[in-house]
């Protein structure tokens, strides 16, 4: 029953010197789910770009249906057949449902759009497919995993009989993985083609029917799906990968951060955070699990004095700074990895020097009286790039032109090297490759290791539970468990994200 | 002055005063919808005003009484072109939005009275038209008793198009197809791109119909208020217009209603002379009032209020 | 909203602008039946072809060094101001009201006295923008512009009331010992308006060029302009910032103000415009894309083209305008200047189609890059 839908030959996307895809080869059939597999910047979602028109080929030849295929845009692709459901949804945020599901593709009667035939169609769809949606919501006030749905129906919409999923799972719960995967299946079993782009290997293995695995823009090979998972990692990584993380057992510690009955709303009254307590010791990895969007910004923008405490109290070492601005918070030995290192972390048009002073340059010894010792910034930045190995062309560079993994290992050295007595990390390996993965990670353990208390919040439910010593859980800005990282298992973490108590999930864990 | 007409005065300057600024406010509305900040209306007012009174008293001979009208249109006209090196500017050559905006603010009133000196012989003042659009009587409704005597005698037959245009503004906004698209590529232009929406296209639409908008503005200005051109015919409306469509929180009918407030301030200083309490008041407060209440109004009412998420932002493209 | 640093870069990009502005107006004259080449030349001639010229360019620069280093500073603030040229006439007035004011006073006390006014006048103005901006969120593109407004028609009133002679248009000459222009710089350049404003702008260029770069003040100010979110988690505060620098940027303006009254004008005028050392200011530090020492030659070539600029209409019949229209278009180029960046790659490897500022390959993976 295979038949090929998209047969690539050869091809090859540059971006000035750099090459993002090298001569790619690939054969995607009808009524197949074909994965997709390798690290991040691999060179994944740069090919199913050139599939979905957005980007045009440097070299190489795009067959669809048998047919050679020029896609110049967006709207060839759709022409064909094709469509992507993008990892980082593009959806107009204050739109409703049905209007980001129509733009570009609108009914309309009499030069208006018809958004009564919209309805009926996208409603029917919607339940053909079992995906649920309001709508007449706006997407800035529904989940995302509606908002995911939604991505999926576009592509409906627009009779796509070849779907690509870029890195879908990222933002969901284990059994919303679960509904999804049911659904790409079904969409294979009704002779669509479904492509899946993910590093994640267990859902790959439950879903395809083979796996391609690409590495560094080339394409590494093509398995079966019940290859084993270290094969798979090994493939994907290009060496032998130990996904254990080590944790050597420390003494219970005195509490570093204490946080009591924490409320935060914002500026329209909105709780954010509901009366959230928990309790942090030294030498300890407290893992905060939760689905993005339930509270965690809030919580760690409170404790950090980025955003006010509506009530409640924030003890850190003992002391208050329920109120406290950033930089009291700073030097009560606190260092924040914050979630988006591009938007906080850094001054992306400044120096590795002004960067790597960031939080230290008005006091001695890099500053006097308000004047800065630029010699002094100097020699202790270029210390730190050192000891942290953080990859870079010179001083002057800016932060904005390092890689990913290297801002963020800029970053980790600046504030782990003050020694803080509190770490507070939001996802802090987000879209880096596996080598800048397990240098955080290890970093993280290191800090652990000196005696020092570890905030771990992430949505990567797989991170919080390899370095966790215990799991909070967080949903609607409310802690709904915690307990032993060694007491919990996925599915049961997975159904306190969705907003069951800790009790609940393990009975209902336990009935299956 | 008997308080019926206090109101006729004070309604019927305030609807001349608002008429340019509602058509420049609308004509911003558009071009930021589509995510291109234009702070250079006031340029393009300028250049609409300069066209429209060189083809009034050029042309006025020719056309009688139609001139004015036609006058607006050439306004228009030159409004496009001119907002064309915003939109080359911004759309293709990734220019700071604010950075040409104020070319278009240096720029206009440096070309339009070179050229008036050109045209008039080195003066830099034109004559004043001998075919403005005067204020009118609208037939039947202003028979109406009160409403319409204070509403529809000797008023701006402009204002009342303005607001109509404000109206078919915000119904092609939003219910058809055009302003569907134009909105979302001044919100999430990668989103409009995946679906094969010209970005490039819907933008240029944008801020050539803010030229449009904001050359009939000028045009409204020079023809029914200050009745020439000079150096001085626009002196901050576009600033104006560009507060009234932030206060009107980018809507057609908000900017409209702003627009109609500031028109409002603007007409204090003529009103003011005719109401006994105030007129003892020194003159200069009445010229800063507009400027001043545009203060207050930006301060108090739209710090916060929310622009088009992709305002401001350059699309770029890959291939 | 910034301006970016291309002075470091080299000076490809203002030297482009520079030859490309001078072309549009050439294209212009061209059109309108003007030489052009005739135009320019009478226009350096008479920027540069005595020593009267001379001083009045250098008199033309000085304040505009000022109010540009205002426009700058609150730019790397991430703080448009479009209000300069308030700012600057409330500091001509200060000055102006402050030596009639005290006019028994020595110079040594009467001239700093003056300076200090009009830099509090200049940074009370700038300040309530900055004010509404950082506590209010209002945005400074239109309130500066209305505060401008607001200032023209406010000091014309207290101008017409209070200090005019008779019924004149003007206020009474400031006292001698307040006035910066000398008989010996007089004599020095055949009796232009040269005055020792001249080393107060000069001291600012490099105090400012200092400040942004070797204080924390400066640091702060950097970093709030180029990321309100990183500089708030690096423990600054935004608001704070944000008024320190208008206020710097307004206490320039109110200097540069001050050159007027106490220098060029010597009394103050019931003004029918704006002065155009505002509008001007911006310009410059535009074209020397916020650099201080980029300031000082941009400063000076902006008093070449407007003190030549009145000698085109002296010997042509070419209207002044023209120069105003240079100025805009040099800005133009000057915010185009990625266009211009990538048409001099494409000068350089004809071959390649892509373009000068390749994606870096950590944004290819997702989405397209925005600034």
């Amino acid at each position: 029953m295979a038949e090929p839908a998209i047969k690539v030959t050869g091809l090859t996307k540059r971006f000035g010197d750099f090459v993002a895809n090298d001569h790619l080869d690939l054969t995607i059939n009808f009524g197949e789910v074909h994965a997709l597999l390798g690290e991040n910047g691999a060179g994944k979602t740069t090919m199913m770009n050139m599939l979905s028109g957005i980007l045009i080929p440097t070299s190489g030849t795009i067959e669809v249906r048998g047919k050679a295929a020029h896609l110049q845009s967006a709207k060839d692709a759709t022409a064909l057949g094709i469509g992507m459901v993008h990892q980082h949804f593009m959806l107009v945020e204050n739109f409703s449902v049905i209007d980001n599901i129509i733009l570009g593709a609108e009914p309309t009667k009499g030069g208006k759009i018809d958004r009564t035939k919209a309805k009926k169609d996208i409603m029917a769809l919607s339940e053909k497919y079992r995906l649920r949606i309001e709508p007449d919501a706006k997407i800035e006030d529904i989940s995302v995993g509606m908002q995911q749905r939604v991505e999926i129906l576009k592509v409906l919409y627009r009779q796509a009989d070849i779907l690509i999923f870029d890195e879908p799972t990222a933002v969901l719960t284990p059994q919303e993985i679960d509904e999804l995967l049911d659904i790409m299946r079904q969409l294979a079993s009704e002779g669509k083609a479904v492509v899946l782009i993910s590093h994640k290997l267990a859902e790959l293995r439950q879903v395809a029917d083979v796996i391609t695995i690409i590495r560094r823009g080339k394409k590494i090979d093509t398995v079966p799906a019940s290859t084993s998972t270290a094969e798979l990692a090994d493939k994907m990584v290009g060496r032998h990968v130990n996904f254990a993380r080590e944790r050597v057992p420390m003494p219970e510690g005195a509490p570093v951060l204490e946080v009591k009955d924490l409320v935060v709303e914002d500026k329209d009254k909105v709780a954010h955070v509901r009366d959230l307590s928990l309790m942090l010791r030294g030498g300890e990895i407290l893992g905060l699990a939760g689905i993005d969007g339930n509270g965690q910004s809030e919580f760690v923008k409170a404790i950090t004095g980025l955003l006010p405490v509506t009530a409640g109290q924030i003890l850190i070492g003992g002391k208050d700074l329920t109120h406290a601005t950033p930089r009291e918070v700073t030097e009560a030995s606190v260092g924040h990895i914050p979630e988006d290192r591009q938007r906080f972390g850094l001054v992306m048009p400044m120096d590795l020097v002004e960067n790597m002073s960031l939080q230290t340059y008005y006091k001695p010894p890099l500053s006097h009286h308000g004047v800065m010792d630029t010699k002094v910034m100097v020699q202790t930045t270029e210390q730190l790039l050192d000891d942290y190995d953080v990859r870079h062309a010179n001083l002057q560079q800016k932060a904005g032109d390092l890689s990913g993994g290297n801002q963020q290992k800029l970053i980790i050295a600046r504030e782990l090297s003050r020694d803080p007595q509190l770490v507070i990390a939001m996802n802090p390996t987000r879209g880096l490759d596996v080598g800048a993965i397990e240098f955080i990670h290890a970093q993280l353990l290191k800090a652990r290791a000196a005696g020092h208390a570890v905030l771990l919040i992430s949505f990567e439910l797989d991170e919080v539970r390899q370095l966790s010593d215990r799991i909070a859980v967080i949903h609607n800005g409310h802690i709904v468990g915690e307990s032993a990282t060694s007491d919990l298992t996925e599915q049961q973490i997975g159904l306190m994200m969705t907003g069951e108590t800790l009790e609940h999930a393990k009975e209902a864990t336990h009935e299956n | 002055m008997n308080l019926d007409t206090l109101l006729l005065t004070v309604i019927s300057t305030s609807l001349v005063y608002s008429a340019p600024l509602i058509f420049t406010a609308l004509g911003g509305t558009f071009s930021e919808r589509s995510g291109i900040v234009n702070v250079g209306l006031e340029g393009i007012m300028v250049m609409g005003a300069f066209g429209s009174v060189v083809f009034n008293l050029k042309m006025g001979d020719t056309f009688g009484a139609l001139t004015p009208w036609l006058g607006l249109l050439v306004g228009g006209a030159i409004g496009v072109l001119f907002s064309c090196i915003h939109a080359v500017a911004t759309i293709n050559w990734r220019t700071d939005h604010i950075i040409s905006g104020t070319v278009l603010n240096l720029m206009a009133p440096a070309l339009a009275v070179y050229l008036t000196k050109l045209i008039f012989d080195g003066r830099g003042q034109t004559d004043i038209l001998q075919h403005p659009l005067a204020t009118v009587t609208i037939p039947g409704l202003s028979a109406i008793p009160f409403i319409g005597h204070i509403f529809f005698t000797n008023t701006s037959l402009l204002a009342y198009l303005g607001i109509g245009v404000a109206i078919l503004s915000w119904w092609v906004l939003k219910y058809t197809k055009f302003g569907l698209r134009l909105r979302s590529v001044g919100e999430h232009p990668e989103a409009a791109d995946s679906l094969g929406i010209s970005v490039y296209k819907y933008r240029y639409i944008g801020v050539l119909l803010s030229g449009f908008l904001g050359g009939i503005g000028g045009a409204v200005m020079a023809q029914s208020i200050t009745l020439n051109f000079s150096a001085t015919t626009i002196v901050g409306q576009g600033f104006m217009s560009l507060a009234a469509l932030v206060f009107g929180k980018w809507h057609p009918i908000g900017a409209m209603g702003a627009a109609i407030f500031f028109g409002f301030a603007q007409s204090l200083a003529i009103i003011g002379k005719y109401v006994p309490v105030i007129a003892s008041v020194p003159d200069v407060w009445f010229t800063i009032a507009p400027y001043l209440i545009t203060i207050i109004v930006v301060v108090l009412f739209i710090g916060r209020s929310k622009a088009p998420a992709a305002d401001g932002t350059t699309f770029i493209k890959s291939h | 909203m910034r301006i970016k640093n291309t002075w470091i870069s080299g000076l490809g990009i203002p030297l482009t602008s520079i030859f490309l502005g001078l072309l549009v107006g050439a294209i212009i004259m061209l059109l309108s039946g003007f030489d052009p080449i005739s135009n320019y030349v009478n226009m350096f001639t008479g920027a540069l072809g005595s020593a009267n010229a001379i001083g009045e360019v250098l008199r033309s620069a000085t304040p505009l060094m000022l109010t540009a280093l205002g426009f700058a500073v609150a730019n790397y603030a991430g703080f448009f101001n479009i209000g300069l040229a308030g700012q600057a006439l409330v500091g001509w007035l200060a000055s102006v009201a402050f030596a009639n004011a005290f006019p028994g006073l020595p110079s040594i006390l009467i001239i700093p006295g003056a300076l200090i006014v009009a830099a509090l006048a200049g940074a009370f103005w700038s300040g309530l923008a900055g004010y509404f901006r950082a506590y209010f969120g209002a945005n400074e593109v239109i309130t500066t512009i209305m505060l401008n407004y607001i200032a023209l028609y406010a000091t014309n009133a207290i101008v017409k009331a209070y200090m005019t002679v008779g019924d004149g248009d003007y206020s009474k000459m400031i006292p001698k010992a307040a006035r910066l222009r000398t008989p010996f710089l007089e004599q020095l350049t055949q009796n232009s308006t040269f005055h020792y404003g001249i080393i107060l702008s000069v001291l600012a260029v490099f105090f400012i060029a200092w400040l942004l770069k070797k204080t924390t003040l400066g640091f702060e100010i950097r970093a709030v302009g180029m990321s309100e979110d990183a500089s708030r988690y690096a423990g600054m505060s935004p608001k704070r910032t944000i008024m320190a620098s208008m206020l710097i940027s307004g206490a320039l303006c109110g200097l540069g103000g001050a050159m007027e009254g106490l220098g060029n004008f010597q009394n103050i005028i019931v003004n029918t415009a704006l002065p155009s050392i505002g509008f001007d200011g911006m310009s410059v530090a535009l074209l020397a894309a916020g650099s201080p020492i980029g300031i000082l030659f941009a400063a000076l070539l902006f008093g070449t083209l407007s003190i030549g600029g009145l000698n085109i209409s002296i010997a042509a019949t070419t209207p002044p305008e023209i120069t105003s229209i240079v100025v805009a278009s040099i800005i133009f180029f000057v915010g185009a200047n990625y266009i211009i960046r990538y048409w001099f790659a494409k000068l350089r490897k004809p071959a390649k189609p892509t373009a000068s500022t390749p994606v870096p390959p950590a944004a290819t993976d997702t989405k397209e890059v925005h600034s």
